[in-house]
């Protein structure tokens, strides 16, 4: 099976409170960038549905890596392919000449190209959290689409049954390939993904962790580049930011010292019980 | 003067409440709306929806639309966008499977979870939620058609204002190649006695502190209070509660009346999820947790003892 697989940098979601605004604009001076937590799920997923359980250094199928940003988003690429993903592409552009559609219609023209047989995404991306690719990439393609993925069985890689993370539980479905499916965070656990080709053992939990060996032969992958431009002829964006604004901060509470006062409080003061 | 359609969204046959915040956002945009119930049985929402001052309530009712697959819904929303200029859906997993592809087949540009509108002159722009909730973008559409998703948590449930809209039969469209190679297999439903998420008052929210005692812990404060029960990210990875009660940043966002933070350390994607709510009660040993700094009452205790306690001392 052949995965696309498109992924994006983004400050360090875990510092997301450290951001500053200024001048209507995120300044995020200081935070590292981090691969988006739902993309190297969906890169760890692509690389259990390639697994070859008779032989694990022969892998079934391509995992090949994209990302849209200016050079420095090859270390996120590179770091994809130390994990084991075998090919990367960089579209450059900078995030200013991006919004979400701009991106679908680009990896429209690349899967016209490269004819993938799923395209896999993270659900969102933690930044702007606007949960769009994947679903508008699918409607351009004229495919059909799994979004939210908690676990994928693929049958024979011709179609895939997937558990979607719904508000009020588990969608089952099944999509005949070629597919766009976005992950949600519970794909990545032991037993989430599997084929008739998985190997018997059960996987950790999480996304692997590429050895230093795999990091050195990652640098001799192939890596290229592509214009923006070569992608998508139009590149008016759909969606303007005008600024940002801090949100309300909440006032500081109290501590309570017992149970018994905690109910008074909430009876007498807060008038919610 | 434009004109706004909502779509609803219905479990079992009725308007979740999710379509009342989604009324709001239109009625706080001060443009004249309709509503789209799509499915297989409509007449009951239909009924419903009837008495919130849309223009119209336009149903498309088929056997094909029985689930809501983005496949088979987004054409007939596509068509039925004709004459609208802005269609807002629920920023919920079913709007947020759906809108992309109605934009996508309108053209539209797509802002997305969006938690405030404004009107000047007739054009409106969103403000929205990034960075986990640590700022909100203020966004506007370039598009002619527009499409949203409106975050339940951020518009009050609409309230009936009597009346009858017109309800009035739109046209099943047909579907692409798109909708053949997808099949709906089942919904596992979560089963429970309890409110949902994001319709509920109060919600008692529960961390990994809690490991096998999940629900011991926490069900007879839920019972006790009709609260909805949730969970951070750590207990539902941990297997102490399932997936779909996770509140988060990429989760469900909530905003009650009360809620209720126990054994929770109040990560920043937890708090994305749960920061709006009117009163925050957190209970945690550790004094240093995170969640205090956003709680309105803070108990620093073991949990084990005081939630007990806590059932004891408001059923006095």
């Amino acid at each position: 099976m052949k995965i696309l697989v498109p992924l994006k940098r983004v400050s360090d979601p875990d510092n997301a409170n450290k951001i500053k605004i200024s001048g209507g604009k995120v300044e995020t001076t200081g935070l590292e960038w981090k691969p988006n937590p739902f993309d190297e799920y969906a890169v760890e997923t692509a690389l259990r549905l390639t697994e070859n359980g008779a032989n694990p250094k022969a892998r079934l199928g391509e995992v090949l890596v994209v990302s849209f940003g200016p050079k420095e988003v090859e270390t996120t690429l590179r770091a994809a392919l130390a994990t084991g993903a075998d090919r990367a592409i960089r579209v450059d552009a900078t995030d200013d000449q991006l919004d979400g559609d701009l991106v679908a219609r680009a990896l429209k023209a690349l899967v016209e190209k490269e004819k993938p047989d799923l395209v896999l995404l993270g659900k969102q991306q933690v930044e702007g959290d606007s949960n769009q690719v994947g679903q508008l990439l699918a409607e351009y393609l004229g495919w059909p689409q799994a979004t939210f993925a908690g676990s994928i069985k693929s049958e024979n890689d011709t179609a895939l049954e997937v558990h979607r993370e719904v508000d009020g539980g588990s969608m089952v479905l099944k999509v005949t390939l070629p597919a766009v499916v976005t992950v949600d965070l519970r794909i990545v656990a032991p037993q989430s993904v599997s084929s008739k080709h998985s190997p018997a053992h059960k996987y950790a939990d999480g996304v692997r962790f590429a050895a230093l060996m795999a990091i050195m032969a990652a640098k001799k992958k192939p890596l290229v580049e592509v214009k923006l431009a070569e992608l998508a002829s139009d590149t008016a964006l759909k969606i303007k930011v005008t600024g940002y604004e801090a949100p309300p901060a909440r006032k500081a509470g109290v501590k309570v010292k017992t149970v018994a006062e905690l109910v008074q409080k909430l009876k007498t003061e807060a008038r919610v019980i | 003067m434009a004109q706004i359609l909502v779509v609803a969204e219905l479990s079992e046959g009725h308007a979740r409440k999710s379509t009342l915040s989604a009324i709001t956002f239109a009625k706080q945009a001060g443009l004249p709306f309709s509503i789209l119930v799509l499915g297989a049985s409509t007449s009951a929402a239909a009924q419903e929806l009837a008495a919130f001052g849309a223009q119209k309530v336009l149903v498309a009712e088929d056997a094909s639309l029985e689930h809501p697959l983005a496949e088979r819904y987004a054409p007939t929303v596509a068509a039925a966008a004709a004459g609208f200029d802005v269609i807002a859906v629920t920023a919920s997993s079913y709007g947020k499977d759906l809108a992309p592809r109605v934009a996508a087949k309108l053209g539209a540009g797509y802002a997305p979870d969006i938690s405030g509108v404004t009107n000047s002159g007739g054009k409106l722009a969103y403000k929205r939620p990034t960075y986990a909730g640590n700022a909100y973008a203020h966004v506007e559409v370039t598009t002619p058609k527009q499409v949203v998703s409106v975050r339940q948590s951020e518009f009050l449930a609409a309230e009936a204002s009597g009346g009858a809209s017109p309800i009035e039969k739109v046209a099943v469209a047909p579907v692409d190649a798109a909708a053949s190679r997808v099949q709906f297999v089942r919904l596992e439903a979560a089963k429970s006695e309890r409110p949902d998420l994001g319709e509920a008052r109060v919600i008692v929210s529960g961390g990994r502190a809690l490991k096998e005692k999940f629900a011991e812990v926490l069900d007879p404060l839920a019972g006790l209070l009709g609260a909805a029960v949730g969970a951070s990210r750590a207990a539902c990875d941990a297997g102490y509660a399932p997936p779909e009660l996770q509140v988060g940043q990429t989760g469900r966002v909530v905003a009650p009346a009360l809620y209720f933070a126990i054994g929770i350390s109040g990560a920043i994607q937890h708090l994305a999820g749960m920061k709006g709510s009117k009163t925050i009660v957190a209970i945690n040993k550790d004094p240093e947790a995170p969640i205090f700094q956003v709680a309105d009452y803070g108990l620093v205790q073991d949990l084990f003892t005081a939630v007990p306690e806590l059932v004891t001392e408001l059923k006095k």
